[in-house]
């Protein structure tokens, strides 16, 4: 069994950043494990500009992004493996891992998860119809044209507006295909209002709110979907029912948290973001397991991944050097409005950014931090929607005294 | 090819469960054999869109060559599936009855299976059930040790690749166009633009059985396809059930109603509903039938819900029995008498996958009466699958990797399917390359992602060893492409 002080799992954006900001803290035995042949996670398909807004002020491509970190690995000579997949964890922290080299046991003082999030399918959101070629993810897609070079299809309709669906919609139609429609079965859009501007309305692609795909037609390739409209409750409105040829359907139907090593490992998941239960410092419900970025929860902008990471680095430092000590647990509680809020429970009331989404969009909304007897935060928002995650910080000063947090969206 | 090598002894149409059966047990002779199949692989019609139950027989009508063969097929199923290096496990089954008129049905069921040669049927009640499964509701349920589960399509392809073995010629994208016969009593097929000829021609063609035998001059077969839906759930689902969960069957509905079974890989399928349909090969799944089927299994399991789905399918029975009379006609297999030496096999639905092997039995003595066949010395029984990595301890584990660094290399996340069982699986005997193809020997992209992370590392395999070209993927048949154009390349003119 090969020692270490910390192994993150998977070194995509979260996992570079935590790996960055864990050396940076003076944490010398770092261990990156990569199941690809290259770091970078997902950011490497991103080949769009967009990221980095935030923590670099300047607009980069999702492999410039991942390389201002890669390159920190590298200059601080951070140890990674690639092509290596991790088919065991305990909780105990023993790592299984397998790659060509054979399969070796680890046992981590800390592990920090950064699995990333998969992709909802066609199954899953159970399409009637056929099951021909022609129908893809938007992220499969987008790995097929931006890293391996090749086309999809000619004639594409798109379900879902989600981020990548939408970044897809565009890249699309740059590489020559036809995009008919975008259709969501939400009455607003899943992805960030920008995406809408610069990859839909730009390239005159019609979006379709409160619409889905209830049937997929073609025995071998994809020849035709019908799409209907939907009632409020998301139901197919059969009279609205209209054919669409095209040859490629595309889904863009949402993300999904990347949980199954964190099951493994027996961490407590929030069935309401998919992801772990975590404390401020993003330690799950087994200590010295950390975890952050999209395994944790879903996010839109990559840069606050890479904070969150950064985050999860402070807790694995006070953790190694024993000042991780659990002292409170606070649960923090649910109020009107919102999907979810992080972290969902508190222990040291350090200052802590809350992560939260919205049930729906919303105009001149007030989010207010109470604890059991006032208010101790509160911040008016001119518009929200679910699609822009909120970020928002509570200092020590703020939390101290607390025994109770309730997190609500009034009007 | 020279049109001498596409004469043979017999020709079989159709490589699903049957006529693979049926090539297996022929080349156990000294006689030329070739299967043709119009699709690119074999078993892609019922035989790999069922549930995969080996059926112990007591829901067919006693003296039926249904009731006979399955409780054969099912004695002897562990034999067969380790010749062939399947996956085979006896879970046993319950018939659950919900309300106290479904009990004498219960005991009507038991007492046919023993009629027909079942062992160790019970009634089990409540208390019994909630031991056996602390998550289903019922009040009593016949409980029958002897069913099992195996995997319809790795059972297909074995014996398929034991027969290639043993030198059975299998012809893909073969559809047979046309039947005729010399007075020499002859067999000519077109079939692909190629003639085949042969002296015997067997028909196990299922839901297109009974246009095959209308070919060569039978028109009195008719076949109402039947089709049936099923979900296919997360493993994380596993944990929920132990048994295969069945309800009490109707005797008018041609199906044993919507039922839960667990497969051999860890899944759960929700299935098969029960709709006679017009088209001949329309697998399309209804949002109405899947509504449907997530209701019924709540009925058992009420802990099921869609956030377990990942999938969904259909397959289609061959039913003798119209809509307006529904239940079930026992199977015909018959030379017939209008055309000697043609043999047909009609209506060969459930339990057609545990019955497969005293089908093709009696198939081959129905040619042994009038050739006297002679046995090959040669036959060679055993066939090896591919050895799944995730199924070994660790120690075999750590060998298989130092033996071979492919194993090293997990392609599929989901399955943790390694890069050596997806080689193994594109290198399979029968030439079969489709996305499917290798999705069904190695299991890659069958999990809950379903291919979202491996789809692309299996296409880039396919370039690397293949030397494949964008026009080159396809996810099913000839038509099914997977992708326009190289980006490169520019436009494709397909």
């Amino acid at each position: 069994m090969i020692k270490k002080d910390v192994v993150i799992i998977g070194g995509g954006a979260a996992g570079l950043a935590a790996a960055v900001s864990c050396r940076e803290k003076g944490i010398e035995d770092i261990l990156i494990i990569e199941r690809e042949s290259a770091l970078g996670g997902i950011l490497k398909q991103c080949i769009h500009d967009g990221f980095g807004l935030i923590k670099f002020q300047h607009s980069y491509t999702g492999p410039e992004y991942a390389h201002k970190y890669v390159d920190q690995v590298e200059k601080q000579k951070i140890p990674y493996f690639l092509d290596s997949m991790v088919i065991d964890i305990t909780n105990q922290k023993v790592l299984t891992v397998v790659n060509k080299s054979g399969l070796k046991k680890y046992k981590a003082k800390s592990i920090i998860l950064a699995m990333g999030c998969r992709e909802r399918t066609r199954g899953a959101i159970g399409i009637p119809g056929s099951r021909p070629a022609g129908i893809y993810t938007a992220g499969v897609a987008q790995n097929l044209i931006n890293i391996h070079n090749y086309m999809i299809g000619k004639e594409v309709v798109i379900l879902g507006s989600g981020d990548i669906g939408l970044i897809m919609a565009r890249r699309l139609i740059l590489e020559g295909a036809t995009v008919k429609m975008v259709l969501e079965l939400l009455p607003y859009g899943s992805g960030l209002p920008r995406n809408f501007n610069q990859c839909l309305f730009d390239y005159d692609i019609p979006l379709y709110l409160n619409h889905t795909v209830v049937n997929i037609r073609g025995d071998q390739r994809v020849e035709s979907i019908t799409m209907a409209k939907v009632d409020a409750r998301g139901e197919a409105i059969p009279s609205t029912c209209k054919d669409v040829s095209c040859d490629t359907l595309m889904l863009s139907v949402g993300l999904i948290p990347e949980n199954e090593l964190t099951k493994m490992a027996g961490i407590k998941l929030d069935p309401l973001t998919g992801g772990a239960l975590v404390d401020e410092y993003g330690q799950t419900t087994v200590n010295g397991i950390f975890a952050c970025g999209n395994v944790l929860q879903v996010h839109d902008i990559v840069d606050n991944v890479s904070l969150e990471a950064e985050y999860v680095a402070c807790g694995v430092e006070k953790y190694l050097s024993s000042f991780l000590k659990p002292k409170n647990d606070i649960c923090i509680e649910l109020g009107e409005g919102l999907q979810y809020v992080l972290p969902q429970r508190m222990q040291f009331l350090d200052d802590t950014v809350f992560s939260l989404r919205v049930s729906k969009p919303g105009q001149k909304k007030k989010l207010v931090f109470k604890n059991d007897k006032s208010i101790i935060k509160q911040k008016t928002f001119l518009r929200v929607n679910p699609a822009e995650m909120i970020r928002i910080k509570l200092t020590t000063q703020e939390l101290s005294g607390t025994n109770g947090l309730k997190v609500d969206l009034e009007s | 090819m020279r049109s001498q090598d596409r004469k043979f002894d017999i020709i079989i149409i159709g490589a699903g469960v049957i006529g693979c059966s049926i090539a297996r047990e022929l080349s156990r002779f000294k006689v030329r054999v070739a299967v043709l199949e119009k699709e690119s692989d074999v078993g892609w019609g019922a035989s790999c869109r069922g549930s995969g139950v080996i059926h112990a027989g007591f829901n067919n009508q006693p003296g039926t060559l249904m009731a006979r063969y399955c409780v054969k097929g099912n004695q002897s199923f562990h034999k067969i599936a380790e010749e062939l290096n399947i996956p085979y496990k006896k879970i046993g089954k319950l018939v659950v009855a919900k309300k106290s008129n479904e009990i004498p049905a219960l005991e009507k069921l038991k007492k046919q299976g023993k009629i027909n040669g079942v062992e160790n049927l019970k009634i089990v009640g409540e208390s019994e059930i909630r031991n056996m499964e602390p998550n289903l509701q019922g009040i009593a349920a016949l409980y029958s040790p002897e069913t099992a589960i195996t995997s319809p399509f790795l059972y297909t392809i074995a014996l398929a690749e034991n027969s290639l073995q043993n030198s059975v010629q299998f012809f893909l994208n073969t559809q047979v166009k046309k039947i005729t016969k010399n007075n020499k009593s002859q067999f000519y097929l077109l079939a692909h633009d190629n003639q085949f000829e042969a002296s015997y021609i067997i028909n196990c063609t299922g839901v297109c059985s009974d246009q095959i035998a209308g070919m060569a001059g039978i028109p009195h077969y008719r076949i109402y396809p039947c089709r049936g839906e099923y979900y296919v759930l997360d493993k994380n689902a596993a944990s929920l059930m132990n048994h295969l969960i069945y309800p009490v069957p109707h005797p008018k509905e041609g199906g044993l109603g919507i039922h839960l079974t667990p497969t051999v890989d860890g899944n759960i399928l929700i299935g098969p509903s029960n709709e006679y349909i017009e088209k001949q090969e329309d697998y399309a799944v209804t949002m109405e039938v899947l509504r449907k089927l997530c209701l019924e299994a709540q009925q058992f399991l009420p802990a099921i819900s869609p956030k377990y789905f990942i999938k969904n399918y259909a397959g289609i029975r061959s039913k003798q029995t119209p809509p307006s009379q529904g239940g079930y006609h026992d199977y015909i297999i018959e030379e017939s008498p209008e055309v000697p030496n043609m043999i047909n096999l009609i209506g060969i639905e459930s339990p057609g996958l545990t019955a497969a092997q005293p089908i093709a039995e009696k198939v081959v003595s129905i040619i042994d009466k009038k050739e006297k066949l002679v046995h090959n010395q040669d036959f060679d029984p055993y066939r090896k699958g591919i050895l799944r990595f995730a199924e070994q301890d660790e120690e075999t584990q750590r060998r298989l990797i130092q033996e071979d660094s492919d194993y090293g290399e997990v392609i599929c996340r989901c399955e943790q399917i390694t890069k050596k069982e997806i080689l193994q699986a594109m290198d399979n005997p029968l030439g079969a390359r489709s996305l499917i193809s290798i999705k069904y020997r190695a299991r890659a992209m069958m999990g809950r992602c379903q291919g979202g992370y491996c789809l692309t590392r299996i296409m880039e395999l396919l370039r690397e060893k293949y030397n494949y070209k964008w026009d080159d993927f396809l996810l099913r048949g000839a038509e099914s492409y997977m992708l326009t154009g190289n980006r490169s390349n520019g436009e494709s003119d397909l």
